[in-house]
Order: C-alpha cells, then structure tokens, then sequence
C-alpha cells in the first residue's frame, strides 16, 4: 500500500513523456492556431470594423439578412438533430452487428466527407427536383424538397452524417458489456439498461458529434447552393448573402455577415461545450 | 521531417517564383488570361492561333493559361494578386472594379481598343423547350401567369444583370413606358421565376436537365452551344423583338504586363481578336463579330435583333449597378415588402 502510493508519487512528479517538452508542445499549438484560425478571422475583424457600428447594424439587420441567418442556424440545428437520432442508429448497428459487407457500409459513412461539395449538391438535386427518381415520387404527394428551404436541410443532413457516427463508434466501441449484462442480471429491462447505463456515456460524444454536424451545416456553401433554389428571405442561406457582398463589392457588408455568423456559432460551440462538461461531470460523479 | 514538409510546403511557391522568372528569359514567354465561364472553349481555339502567329512574327514561343470562373469573382481574384495580364470579363462593370478597387488599370481603359474594347457581342436570347408549348415569342410572354422562367440572381451573377436590363429595356419601349412601367413588369416576371441559381451555368442546368421552367433567359452563344450540343429536339431558341447588345470587355492589367514585362504581347494578343482571323475565331464560338466582313458571312447564324446598349439605355454599368443592383436597388424591391 505504501509502496504504491509512493510510486504513485513519484510518477506524479515524473511523468514518463512519450513527445518533447510541453513548453515546445504548447508553442506550436498557439503558433499554429494563430496562423490557421485567429489571423484570417481577425482579418475579418478587422475589415468589418471600418464600417462603424451604426453602419454594422443596419448592414446585418436587413430583413434578408435576418431571413438567411434564420435559415442556416435552424435548418443545420435540424440537420445536426436528424444526424444525431440516424447517426447514431447506424453507429450502434456498425459497432454491435455482424453482417455481410459492413466494412462497405462503414466506408459508406465517410462518403460526405470525401465528396466535393459541388457533387454532393448536384447529386442531391438531381434526385429532388420534379423529374428526379425521389422527386417524382413525392411531388405527387405535395411533398417540394429541391429548391425550397427542405432541400437545404436535406443537404445539410448528408453533409453532417459522418460527423455524428465517427464520434460515437469509438466510444460504442469501448462501452464494457458486462456493465449491460449487470444491468440485465440485476433485472434491469432492455430500455432500462439504454437509458440508465449507456445513455450517459454516449451523451457527450452524441454532443460533439452534434455540434460538429450543425457547425459543418451552418458554413456550408457548395452544396446547399444546388439544391437551395435561393429566392430571398425564403431558401437564401447566409453564405450566399456574404458571396452576393463580395460580387459587389462590398467587403466590409460580406465580412460585417460573416463575423454574425463567427460569434453565433462561437458562442452555440461554447454552449455545447459548457453542455458537454456539464453531463460529463453528471456521469461522472455517478 | 519538419524539414522536408517545410521544403514540400515552399515548393510550389518556390515554382510559381521560378515561372514568372522564366517568363523574363528571352523566347519563352507566358500570358496569363483570366476570363468568365463560357469563354472556355472560345479562348482554347483562340489561344492556338495566337501563339502560332506571334511565333510567326516575334519568334518567340507564347505558352497562355486560361482561369475561368463568374466575373465578378475572376475581378476580385486579379484584384487580390492574381498575376493576370489581360482580362476579359463579362461586363465592363467588373473590369471597372479593377480601377476603383485596386488601381490595377487607367480608367480610361474602355477608349484603348476599337469598339468599347469588346471584340466581340452576345445578346439575350430565349431558350424554349422543343416545340415551343407555353407558345413564348417576346419578353411580354414571360409576364403571363403559369410561364417558369430560369434566370440566375443578378446580385451574384454577371450574365443575368443582362437580363434584367433586357428585361427592363424592352418594358421601356412599350408604348406609355416609363421606369415605374418597367419595374411593375420586371417584377411580374420575377413573380415566375422559381429557382434562382448563383450562376448561368447553374440555370442552364435546372432548366435543361432538371427540367425546370418553360423558358430559359440566356446569353445568345450559349443558347446557340446548347441547342447545338443538345440538338434541337429538346430546346430551341426564340428571338425576341427587342433584346440588349452585351459588350464583354477585354483590357490589359498594366500593373501586371509592367512588373513581368508583357506589356507588347499581351496588347498584341488582345488587338489580334480584331483581326479578321480572331473575330472568325470569335464567330464560330457564336460570339457576334465586330468585323462587317465576318458578320456577313456568318450572318444566317446571328440573326437581326433591335439592339440597344446599356450606355443608351442606362447611362453606363457603374449607374446601372447603382440603380438595379446595388443594395436596396430595384432588384431588392422586387423581393422586399
């Protein structure tokens, strides 16, 4: 017991490090960080910043504006939704079945990520317009999906797909099953032991996978352009608005857009975070 | 390791930097065009010919890249650093932006070629399906209730401002027209236009291939190149009465033909689109000749339309964007409340 606690100790003051120094370590990262990310969106800052505030207002309030923001945000909000339901349906079927071809459906998964976006949105379309093979059948149920506000979920929904399943596989893939086997013996029912003993676990990577889906929806351009039909204030996203500035243009209205949409998302990413923590620690502590 | 993925980092850099220095070397020269979309096939053809006689008359071997893409975004790249020498855009608004933005060009750039300094026209034309059902014969049909028009957003693309100003110039010569006239139309037929696509490559595809809409609003050659493409029995094109003459400019960028010492090249490259060869080369990619002689002989595939000017008719591009298509223009009238 003591020897342990003393070799405890004295790893604690040691640790055993597999890559060079922290200090060389956490310079790179803010190095890089900075260069990849802070730099260009300070750029950004900066170029919205000329136009005053009162001219950053108007410029962001216009009913167009408030339309398309409304559009992106709630539409990758359902998107990312619809991901984290299906996703994780497929997820648990890849980690927990055996079945003929499942390394091919697994690749299947990866598909969005691989496909430029351009294909993704004409391939969609071609699908969902009136004469494609899904919008043949369900124009005659009233259902529009190509160029109308549902068409720009659709989009966003296969983009975010992989988001959602490759965060959760390797957490499924760890989940010990005597745990569930304990649950069962201890006479818990099938949806007892999903609700009590493997929800908390995936709750945290379900929301990572969430917030990646619906931030990867949110910027989305290429895609979602196809399939869109953008007609202002009904299916116009808010990256189009700011590429509508620039062929104006209009630098500091196209980034004046794009830093609403930086601190929206930034501040949704916090939140979910925060979310994040918050259940880590709840299951956690129990 | 670092290293080498730092020397794999700078090596193209480091090979960008040695083509602009080889372009100095004597014999070899290269050229730069940034162009719009539909330009592609006609400046391949193009391209060929002139290399072949500046190799002719200077000796030198030309090697010219092309870069496609909207006009507007083409300006913005130049404008940004893209090292073009020449330019030949959609629109004089965009070569415009190359003075007032960057400062890349004299303003006085449009009087330094022949003819507003566009080789070459088009004009709007319509592109019906075969048969012509929706019986579409001039703008006024557009207007009915139950007629799908297909034309791209004009705030994003450079080929549908032209529409728009077609559109509008043709309600301007109704008989009692006037700007509220004009507008009143262009909305209506806004009214019936149910996808707007970024681009006119975009719109060309929804209504071709997703079968969207009766009629599609389109630059005369690449109607002419999809009928041709697609034979005519699935599209074919209505002339309307009254359509607008389209100017795509063509200039130098002087700021570039200086630095990399093109300047005699690239002014020859855009004066030989004058000559009688390159306005043929012009012609058969269904672009309107300049040259009397070419127009003639290629007079039964261009046929006569009223044509007005954006410089008659809306006193230039830069007050046609402000009036139309700038920010709370007549375009986001139609669409706001």
């Amino acid at each position: 017991m003591a020897a342990s606690a003393a070799a405890m100790n004295q790893s604690f003051r040691r640790p055993r490090r597999v890559l060079p120094g922290f200090g060389l370590t956490l310079g790179y990262t803010l190095v890089y960080l900075s260069l990849i990310v802070l730099v260009p969106l300070s750029a950004a800052f900066l170029r919205s910043a000329g136009m005053g505030w009162e001219g950053f207002a108007a410029a962001v309030t216009t009913p167009r504006v408030l339309a398309s923001l409304r559009l992106s945000f709630g539409a990758a909000a359902l998107a990312a939704l619809i991901n984290a339901v299906f996703g994780l349906l497929v997820a648990w079927v890849l980690v927990r079945y055996q079945f003929p071809f499942k390394r091919f459906v697994d690749a299947l998964v990866d598909l969005p990520f691989a496909l430029p976006t351009a294909v993704a949105g004409i391939a969609l379309t071609a699908l969902y317009a009136p004469n494609g093979w899904i919008g043949r059948l369900i124009e005659p149920l009233g259902l529009k999906v190509a160029f109308t506000p549902l068409g720009v979920v659709v989009a966003m929904t296969f983009i975010g797909l992989p988001f959602v399943v490759r965060t959760l596989q390797p957490v499924l893939e760890e989940l010990d099953r005597e745990v569930e086997q304990a649950a069962a013996t201890l006479g818990a029912s099938g949806w007892q032991t999903f609700v009590r003993v493997i929800a908390p676990t995936l709750w945290p990577p379900l929301l990572t996978g969430f917030a990646l889906a619906f931030a990867r929806g949110v910027g989305e351009y290429g895609s979602v352009i196809f399939i869109a039909g953008n007609m202002p204030l009904v299916s116009e996203i808010t990256p189009l608005l700011i590429i509508t500035k620039l062929e104006q243009y209009d630098y500091p209205g196209a980034t004046a857009l794009a830093v609403v949409m930086l601190v929206m998302s930034f501040t949704l990413m916090l939140g979910i975070n925060a979310l994040q923590t918050w259940a880590h620690a709840r299951h956690g502590k129990k | 390791m670092r290293k080498r993925s730092w020397a794999a980092a700078l090596a193209p850099t480091l090979m960008l930097t040695l083509a602009a220095g080889a372009t100095c070397a004597a014999g070899a020269v290269t050229l730069l065009n940034a162009s719009y979309d539909p330009t592609r096939e006609l400046y391949e053809d193009y391209n060929k010919a002139f290399a072949a006689y500046w190799k002719t008359r200077t000796g030198d071997t030309l090697t010219i890249n092309q870069s496609h893409g909207g006009s507007g975004k083409q300006a913005r790249a130049v404008i940004d650093g893209l090292p073009a020498d020449v330019v030949t855009l959609a629109l004089a608004y965009d070569v415009d932006a190359l003075v007032k933005r960057g400062k890349l060009i004299p303003d006085t750039w449009q009087a330094r070629l022949p003819d507003n300094s566009s080789p070459y026209t088009s004009t709007i034309v319509f592109l019906v399906r075969k048969g012509n059902p929706k019986k579409i014969k001039d703008w006024g049909d557009l207007v009915r209730p139950g007629v799908g028009v297909i034309t791209p957003n004009p705030k994003t693309s450079g080929g549908a401002r032209w529409n728009y100003l077609a559109a509008w110039a043709y309600a301007l010569k109704q008989p009692g027209g006037n700007a509220t006239s004009a507008q009143q139309f262009v909305r209506k037929l806004y009214e019936n236009v149910p996808v707007l696509d970024s681009g006119a490559r975009g719109s060309t595809v929804t209504f071709v291939e997703r079968g969207i809409g009766d009629v599609l609003l389109a630059w005369e050659n690449e109607a002419l190149l999809a009928a041709r493409e697609m034979g005519a029995d699935k599209v074919e094109i209505v002339v309307p009465s009254i359509s607008i003459l389209a100017e795509p400019p063509v200039s130098i960028v002087d700021k570039v033909v200086d630095r990399r010492g093109t300047r005699a090249v690239a002014e020859g490259y855009l004066k030989y689109l004058y000559s009688p060869q390159g306005q043929e080369i012009a012609a058969r990619h269904f672009y309107r000749p300049r040259d009397l002689k070419v127009a003639a002989k290629y007079a039964s595939v261009f046929p006569k339309i009223l044509l007005v000017t954006v410089n008659d008719v809306f006193g230039g591009w830069t007050q046609a964007q402000a009036t139309h298509f700038a920010d709370g223009g007549t375009f986001d009238q139609i669409y706001g409340k």
